[in-house]
């Protein structure tokens, strides 16, 4: 199977991620191979088994108790962010 | 091309709702952040909540807790094993570009509510599911020229989606549907309903189809209504927007869309319509939920009397109508208020108990806009007053009058009584004096009377009732002015 | 008293010497500190190197040690991943996303090893977002192998193995989740162990696949591996998956016997794509194993070939939702005037990410998308049971599997860059481990034309007792791990 250039321009919309000119033809190419190597598992007999989802079986999740550990650190927090006003992170204009 | 479509076609609506409740946990579902409305922006968001490089989520066992007393409490099917996925999408009010919610494996599946129409028939409503799941933040516009702000303070707030089946057949029975849930969720202490806050909110499905057709129509969903008037408007004016669609020969789209309270419209939202491929699958740093029978049973040992039970309670025990239990059961604290008023009473009379809480005392909590917690006259001075009446100090009339004063004035009704001296007069004399008196005045009226006009002894107790300042007995009265006027 | 050089030492000897004043940490530290400074130009291991702090933290572990507070790592240099968050140190994961995020707190990993009084050397460098089994694709640019600068040192803890071959670290911290600790141990010619799947929290380890990610040691020895391990590994309650199993002191039980040990050897692992000359070194210390005592049983793992395309399903498509969060908003690389929020987003990602991460990025979307969902997603996990079971069965005839670790040795730099896939399959031997959640361990075996060869150990899940038993028992009989390439001597 082969992906064309308008399914890695979709896919690569579905990520956010913008491709150069450049990039394309080589996503198209080594993305195709990708999902050709990985088509193999189709041959696998796999009728009536289980998906894993963890490695480790018959593990439940464990429940935390309901209390704030936290105290304010936005501060702090907000050394590594790009712009931010008034405690606010910023991004451009979201229309709805 | 347009079609002909016959416009004298009768339409058929259906509505499902998918209400989001906000647990009242103090904690968020995955972290360990304080979930309290109000504070400043981003003062409430920890590293897990913004999503860090690194972070994991660890699931807060009172939002399992509550989610298992809802299911519980509308007889549903508890999933004894729950898994969490991730539903995956870009928006700035999602820090970790994807949200956690159960999807193929919810904690809660199949139970039902049923609920009250107007004309007093009962209709069960089914509900889907429940499942646990993250709230976003917000986006803020105001005072942002050109950029939006955010604030991840409700990220990670816990959630629990109720999905009903498509069983409404109008806003109506919409809303009637909601506020059952709203009643619900409140009673069992798991959500504080607040809808100005966001605590309680909904999306509404919608779609129309020719009444005897087994097809579902095309439906839209209506996003973030949050509060009750709201969500009648806008699925009304859905309806009908659907309808003229299709009437003239258009085509209803399956879209999101949003409801413009201004405008009294809703709209499309075309920013959300595109792309919507979630992939789902499940959270890899969450394991199943798994629920075990000592942890059901005691969450079952905690729940409250539920609203259908107190309402059939009340109606068996006080011996209400079935429109007058659902009233006072509505809340918790209603329910508790009027309990506490019929005790105090001596718990006789429970139906004038029932009349007074639900008429001239809520029409003053209305009228205040208060809660009922802050009712200017408690349970015991209600019941005082109400126990004057029972004892004949005063009659129902004037306790009308005592009751607004105690409202006023924050007195017993005792207080205001002696003050005013609204002492009902059951002395025989007094009363005889002021017939007399009043047969004296109009004799014309009399005469009439006696030869045959019966329907002068209403004028008669009025005047006499006039002559004392309402204070007469009225069944003494009726007593006595028979007699006198039969002369 | 032994006139050993202080980087001629192992991890184990240098707390030995520091816990009888032979040296003191500051000494240590400043020997390795001179070493990575003088290392750099060829190598490229470290991202950061953390000089002051580092002397700082090994004055107070002086202080420890002479007031006879010490713990058994006090005053013992490492170095960590740059994948692990490290309070107020800059955390790439070899990126330019990151090359500029200063972490807000420690990953648990990090704070234990603080609180057991290691000294922290730096981040080394590694394959970006641990992507990569080259170490080609850090932003920060390849590391090289200090057996040959030729090579590569394998990835995606390339600058982890290459800090210990050269002797620039006595140890380094790593993550494995295909191969990502093991292979660069084989190809570098030291131990690595990548732990059971829960037995290390992964809390602050920068995620690429959850399901698969563990955090893990690259040592000169399985003795020092042991006495780490200790120290990392137990339950963390931030992390859901972690496991709630007493840890073992893993020393205690280094020297057991081997007497009777069954040793699988999985046919799968012994397939046409082993390098000849490779195989012969794996031979030779399987007659090692049979000399100390063990039984050799060849057993089958039928779905393991499949474990390659059950992976590059798996972890792509976890890595896709996983790096979704590195958005341009609260942390990392943010693109020159967005125009809008969609802009935004695709900039600062695709400036922000390198090509081999897009690709996986792009692959794991494509996975888990409408309609694709279950003929690759759903399929891969239920290829990956049947591996699982495949594991499960053959732990039935054995205590361990041994075999080989990479198909081939260390290859040159921008050999396999040109196809993924190529790349892909150089963990063809280390994927099941991840995919079954199962221990792995790779150590030194011996050498073709000059690079070294490493063998795997892969035991039942939580016996990584028994393989660093297995391990250490084979490090007592040979001197592979205490080779040093001629340039680092």
């Amino acid at each position: 199977m082969s992906l064309s250039r308008s399914d890695i321009d979709k896919i690569a919309y579905l990520a956010r991620l913008e491709l150069t000119e450049a990039e394309i033809p080589a996503y198209v190419d080594s993305l195709s191979r990708i999902i050709d190597f990985v088509g193999e598992l189709e041959s696998a007999q796999t009728a009536g088994i289980e998906p894993m989802a963890h490695p480790l079986p018959g593990l439940a999740q464990r429940l935390r108790a309901d209390e704030v550990l936290e105290t304010d650190r936005h501060e702090h927090y907000q050394r590594n962010a790009p712009q931010v006003e008034g405690g606010l992170y910023l991004v451009p204009k979201v229309i709805e | 091309m347009a079609t002909a479509i016959a416009t004298d076609v009768e339409w058929e609506t259906v509505i499902g709702l998918e209400i989001h409740a906000q647990l009242a946990t103090r904690s968020k579902i995955f972290s360990s952040s304080a979930t309290a409305y109000g504070a400043a922006p981003n003062t409430q968001a920890n590293l897990v909540d913004l999503g860090y490089p690194g972070v994991l989520p660890v699931l807060n066992a009172e939002a399992v807790r509550m989610a298992l007393k809802f299911g519980l409490a509308i007889g549903a099917r508890i999933e004894r094993r729950s898994v969490f996925a991730r539903k995956n999408y870009f928006y700035p009010d999602l820090p970790k570009g994807y949200q956690i919610s159960q999807y193929e494996l919810p904690i809660v599946a199949q139970g039902s509510l049923d609920v009250v129409l107007d004309d007093g028939t009962r209709k069960r409503i089914g509900i889907t599911r429940a499942h646990l799941e993250e709230d976003a933040g917000k986006s803020l516009h105001e005072g942002l020229p050109g950029v939006t702000g955010i604030d991840l303070n409700r990220a990670g707030t816990p959630l629990i989606e109720i999905v009903s089946e498509p069983d409404m057949r109008s806003a109506k029975e919409a809303v009637a549907y909601m506020k059952k849930v709203h009643t619900l969720v409140r009673y069992l202490e798991i959500c504080d309903g607040n809808m100005q806050e966001g605590s309680f909110r909904c999306d509404a499905n919608v779609s129309v189809r020719p009444r005897g057709q087994q097809k579902f129509g095309t439906r839209a969903e209506i996003k973030n209504l949050n509060s009750f008037r709201f969500v009648e408007k806008a699925i009304n004016y859905e309806i009908e927007r659907q309808i003229e669609l299709i009437e003239s020969g258009g085509q209803v789209v399956q879209e999101t869309r949003l409801y413009d309270p201004d405008k009294g419209e809703t709209r499309s939202m075309r920013s959300k319509e595109e792309a919507n491929d979630y992939r789902y699958f499940p959270d890899p740093d969450l394991l199943p939920v798994v629920i075990e029978d000592a942890l059901l049973e005691t969450v079952r040992a905690s729940l409250p009397e539920l609203p259908d039970q107190k309402a059939a309670r009340f109606a068996s025990q006080y011996g209400l109508s079935e429109y007058d239990a659902g009233v006072l059961t509505a809340s918790r604290e209603m329910g508790a208020f009027y309990e506490e008023v019929v005790t105090r009473v001596g718990g006789k009379d429970a139906k004038l108990c029932a009349n007074w809480v639900m008429g001239d005392f809520s029409a003053l909590l209305n009228r205040d806009n208060l809660e009922l917690a802050l009712a200017k006259v408690d349970a015991a001075g209600l019941a005082g007053l109400i126990t004057r009446i029972v004892d004949s100090t005063i009659s129902g009339k004037i306790a009308k009058e005592v009751f607004e004063a105690m409202w006023d004035e924050g007195t017993s009704a005792d207080a205001i009584i002696e003050a005013r001296g609204l002492r009902q007069i059951t002395d025989t004399g007094a009363i005889e004096q002021a017939i007399d008196a009043v047969m004296a005045k109009n004799p014309g009226q009399l005469a009439d009377y006696r030869s045959g006009k019966d329907k002068l002894f209403g004028f008669f107790v009025g005047q006499v009732m006039k002559a004392t300042g309402g204070k007469a007995n009225p069944a003494q009265l009726n007593e006595l002015l028979k007699k006198k006027l039969a002369g | 008293m032994s006139a050993l050089p202080i980087h001629r030492r192992t991890l184990t000897g240098l707390a030995k010497g520091l816990k009888r004043r032979e040296f003191s940490s500051v000494e240590v530290t400043r020997s390795y500190l001179g070493r990575i400074a003088a290392s750099q130009p060829d190598l490229n291991a470290f991202i950061t190197v953390t000089g002051e702090a580092a002397l700082a933290a090994a004055a107070v572990a002086d202080a420890r040690l002479a007031s006879g507070q010490a713990g058994p790592l006090t005053g013992v240099p490492l170095a960590h991943k740059d994948i692990f968050c490290t309070e107020g140190v800059l955390t790439t994961c070899g990126s330019k996303m990151l090359a500029n995020f200063v972490s807000p707190y420690d990953a648990t990993l990090v704070a234990r090893l603080r609180d057991a009084g290691t000294v922290m050397l730096g981040k080394v460098n590694m394959d970006e977002f641990a992507m990569g089994s080259s170490n080609e694709t850090s932003h920060f640019g390849p590391v090289r192998n200090p057996w040959n600068t030729a090579m590569v040192p394998g990835g995606s803890s390339g600058g982890s193995a290459a800090a210990v071959a050269a002797r620039i670290a006595p140890a380094a911290t790593a993550t494995d989740t295909g191969g990502s600790i093991r292979q660069p141990a084989a190809l570098c010619g030291v131990t690595g162990i990548k732990p059971t799947y829960g037995r290390v929290s992964r809390y602050g380890m920068i995620a690429f696949a959850s399901s698969l990610d563990q955090g893990g040691l690259i040592t000169l020895s399985a003795e020092d591996a042991a006495l780490l391990l200790g120290a990392i590994a137990g339950f963390d309650p931030r992390d859901s998956t972690s496991v709630d199993t007493p840890v073992p002191d893993y020393t205690a039980t280094l020297g057991d016997s081997l007497e009777g040990l069954r040793i699988g050897l999985v046919r799968q692992f012994f397939d046409k794509g082993l390098d000849a000359r490779c195989e012969a070194q794996i031979r030779a210390a399987l007659a090692v194993y049979e000399k100390l005592g063990a039984r050799l049983v060849e057993v089958d793992c039928p779905n393991l070939p499949l474990s390659v395309p059950t992976y590059y399903v798996v972890a792509p498509a976890e890595c896709s939702s996983n790096l979704a969060r590195f958005d341009g908003v609260r942390f990392g690389h943010r693109c020159a005037d967005p125009k809008n929020l969609i802009d935004l987003y695709r900039r600062s990602r695709g400036e922000g990410f390198g090509a081999e991460v897009k690709r996986r990025i792009m692959t794991g979307t494509y996975v888990l998308s409408a309609g694709y969902y279950d003929a690759y997603y759903l399929k891969a996990q239920r290829v990956r049971q049947l591996i699982s079971r495949d594991f499960a069965q053959a732990f039935t005839q054995a205590d361990v599997l041994v075999g080989p670790t990479s198909p081939v040795p260390a290859f040159p730099l921008g050999s396999k860059t040109a196809d993924p896939i190529t790349m892909y399959l150089n963990d063809i031997y280390t994927i099941g481990a991840n995919l079954a959640g199962l221990p792995g361990m790779s150590i030194p075996c011996g050498f073709v034309e000059g690079l070294p060869v490493g063998l795997q150990i892969v035991g039942p899940h939580f016996s990584e007792a028994r393989m660093l038993n297995a391990a250490h028992r084979y490090q007592t009989e040979t001197d592979w791990h205490l080779q040093l390439p001629a340039a680092y001597a």
